[in-house]
């Protein structure tokens, strides 16, 4: 591993997985009656949000608090970036209060990677999403909700996603999810394919390993997994599409459409989803949907991630030891 | 002022002579001139050059002189090796009048490092609408006789045309920085393969080329002159080598960092990478090479934009666009045109020297190293390699993308009308 997580395409196969099964362990946590492990203790996490996003944070911090870290959490709103200071500045000013490690979400595509790259701060750097770059935790907890679906929760363990067949749709060009996920499940060894329509692709897609189509039905049949990404109402006013009607009429999922997936495949969504526009009441709400499993994941994947990233060589979890450690 | 004799200069790269400057005239040009009562420079192995012209340089003052001014601007053109520099009109207030063109002109005449030839604004506030007062800026002291919105292209088709048009009463030209703005707002760099993957909003090569085909066609229509500033594509390119070939009056300049850098180096998210136009691809550096050797591009100019470090010490989204170059562009182009065997040493004095002088109509700049012939030369230590160190620039600004970068050659001498303004590298 890696001393910072800014992009997902930074992880190798065996990171990856490696991840992956930490977060079974942590999720166990969780079904203890006290949900707490000690592994972070005396350890201070900022969380850093320049963007607003109560989900995210509030998930990175219910993971904090659960490997019982100390939490600082910091957002631009109010603050001094309102006027005016520089990120520089401010996580200069951060780890003079003893920062072990910096969780940051920001507007600016490639801001994790300066904080992480510029000399300006030695704490470690995770990304909780840039601008239209990357959310690498996000594109995680995806692929540990698709392993544990596809493959299995137990069976899971050490395994990848080989082979499995993953439809992204919606908003690729403003997506950071979108890109996470291909890197990501690409190491993992699935198969993605990108549908959207053509205004909503990036120029220069080509070089991702996935790909692409302009033709939700014809891929469903042949998905395991549908990711749909939310689409913001405001696009169709920059010409991308030309209304919420034909967009839902072309690339969303309704019950007819989610028929023709296979029986095991699931619909995914990261969230906050758009009903009525790239999916249904219907579809959100049905079984198939994992939208909320996500978020309950999420939690698991970032306490392995701050584990693997922070926690050294201590074992995450205790367990009671039936044999000698060597 | 006394005589200087620069001894066993390869002029313009060719066979070593000597050079008799005696007061602001070049008076003897030969071999084994006289020493006798002149100030002797060795210049055995180096390579004598005009002194450069830079049609393309921001010297922020008035405005901005917490990045750079007339005199710390004109000093890192002295020691870039130029003796005359066409200072943007993108200053607060604007160069739109007579009064600040004037004031540009006259603090660089009083410094006396080089030539500050002021550009006019073509709009009033670069705002686009309305013509400044393109008539009374060549009627100045300054005789203006370039006019640029530069920073902001002018991208009304009609006040385009009337500019083109206005213009020709008096010999102008208008420098157009083409950049459509629709199709490039929020642009951070390079539309391709490099801004997909690091998410940053794409600067597409067309918004460049399409104002560059509508304006060679005005400039047809009309009759006009048309320069092009910083060409960064290779479509920009065909677009100018197919106008040439029909006739029109149309002449374009490249920068030294599109040249040589990619959109690759975006990848690092360190915003001294972050110009506009954007660093390009590896097939664009190779097109614009091709075609500043060919002649379809016409000259070089750097674009020298300096900033203060805390507008480059941020993330990319947050930083200003623009690199410093004056004290760079030679190095650059020799290892790019130079060392490449695409240019001789004659070929960077007429991209450099002789062909921005003429489309700006500076006197005195770009012509021949021959007796009569006002004494501003440049002298190059062509054999020099070694790396970029910002610390040493007499610019006022550090934000240069070569920083650390190993480069060949080295201006040791730089002489205006037989001053010298540098000596063994150092500022007079």
């Amino acid at each position: 591993m890696q001393r910072h997580l800014i992009s997902a395409a930074d992880l190798t196969r065996d990171d990856a997985v490696l991840i992956l099964d930490t977060a079974e362990e942590m999720a166990r946590v969780a079904d203890r009656p006290i949900k707490k492990l000690p592994t972070l203790r005396g350890r201070t996490v900022v969380n850093l949000f320049f963007e607003d996003s109560t989900r995210t944070r509030i998930s990175f911090e219910a993971a904090e608090k659960r490997l019982s870290a100390d939490v600082i959490n910091f957002t631009a709103k109010g603050s001094s970036v309102s006027k005016g200071e520089s990120l520089k500045d401010t996580a200069q000013t951060l780890e003079a209060m003893g920062v072990d490690a910096v969780v940051i979400r920001h507007g600016a595509s490639g801001a994790p990677y300066r904080l992480a790259n510029s000399g300006w701060i030695d704490a470690a750097v995770i990304n909780a999403g840039d601008g239209t770059h990357q959310h690498p935790t996000q594109a995680l907890l995806d692929a540990f909700t698709m392993r544990r679906r596809l493959v299995g929760r137990d069976a899971g363990l050490g395994q990848d996603l080989a082979g499995r067949r993953i439809t992204l749709v919606g908003d690729i060009l403003h997506s950071r999810v979108a890109r996470s996920n291909v890197d990501l499940l690409h190491t993992l060894g699935a198969e993605v394919t990108l549908v959207a329509p053509p205004t909503l692709v990036p120029v220069g897609v080509e070089t991702w390993p996935c790909e692409v189509s302009y033709d939700l039905d014809s891929t469903l049949a042949k998905s395991d997994a549908v990711m749909l990404l939310r689409v913001q109402r405001e696009r169709m006013n920059a010409a991308f599409f030309p209304t919420e009607r034909e967009y839902s009429r072309r690339y969303g999922l309704d019950g007819d459409r989610m028929a023709r997936m296979p029986e095991h495949a699931i619909v995914m969504h990261p969230g906050p989803m758009v009903r009525g526009m790239e999916i249904t009441a219907g579809v959100a709400d049905s079984d198939r949907c994992t939208a909320i499993e996500q978020v309950a994941n999420g939690v698991s994947i970032r306490m392995a991630v701050l584990y693997l990233l922070l926690g050294g060589n201590e074992p995450a979890v205790t367990h009671t030891r039936t044999t000698e450690e060597k | 002022m006394s005589k200087i004799l620069i001894r066993g200069a390869k002029v313009l790269g060719g066979e070593p002579q000597d050079v008799l400057i005696d007061g602001q005239t070049i008076a003897e040009v030969g071999v084994g001139l006289s020493d006798e009562g002149a100030e002797v420079v060795e210049a055995a192995g180096k390579v004598l050059l005009p002194g450069l012209v830079d049609l393309h340089t921001h010297l922020r003052e008035p405005g901005r002189e917490d990045s750079e001014t007339v005199l710390t601007g004109t000093r890192a053109a002295a020691s870039g090796g130029y003796t005359a520099v066409f200072a943007m009109a993108n200053t607060f207030p604007v160069a739109d009048t007579a009064g600040v063109v004037e004031q540009v002109y006259r603090l660089g005449r009083e410094h006396g490092y080089c030539d500050v030839q002021p550009i006019g604004a073509v709009t009033v506030g670069l705002e686009g609408r309305k013509l400044a007062e393109l008539g009374a800026m060549y009627e100045s002291a300054a005789g203006v006789t370039v006019f640029s919105d530069d920073g902001k292209c002018v991208d009304d088709a009609v006040i385009m045309r009337r500019a083109l048009e206005y213009v020709k009463a008096f010999g102008g030209v208008v420098a157009q920085h083409a950049q459509e703005p629709r199709l490039t707002e929020g642009a951070q760099m390079n539309e391709g393969v490099v801004s997909a993957e690091l998410g940053l909003g794409g600067w597409p090569a067309v918004a460049e080329e399409s104002i560059i085909a509508r304006d060679v066609l005005l400039a047809e229509h009309v009759g006009s002159r048309v320069h092009i500033c910083h060409l960064s594509t290779a479509g920009s390119v065909e677009i100018v080598r197919w106008a040439k070939s029909r006739g029109i009056d149309v002449t374009a300049e490249v920068t030294p960092h599109h040249l040589l850098l990619t959109d690759e180096l975006v990848r690092s998210y360190n915003p001294v990478y972050k110009v506009n136009p954007p660093l390009r691809t590896e097939r664009d550096v190779l097109a614009l090479r091709e075609a500043l050797a060919d002649g379809t591009i016409d000259i070089v100019a750097t674009d020298h934009a300096p900033h203060p470090h805390e507008d480059k010490d941020c993330e990319w989204a947050a930083a200003a666009m623009g690199m410093v170059g004056l004290e760079t562009a030679l190095s650059v182009v020799q290892e790019t045109m130079v060392d490449t065997g695409l240019l001789d040493w004659a070929g960077v004095a007429d991209r450099m020297s002789v062909k921005p002088a003429g489309i700006g109509r500076a006197r005195g700049h770009g012509r021949p190293v021959s007796a009569g012939e006002p004494a501003n030369l440049t002298l190059v230590d062509t054999a020099y390699r070694g790396p970029v160190e910002p610390a040493g620039f007499a610019s006022r600004s550090r934000n240069t993308p070569y920083e650390g970068r190993e480069l060949p050659g080295r201006v040791t001498h730089t002489w205006l009308r037989g001053k010298a303004t540098l000596v063994d590298g150092k500022l007079t």
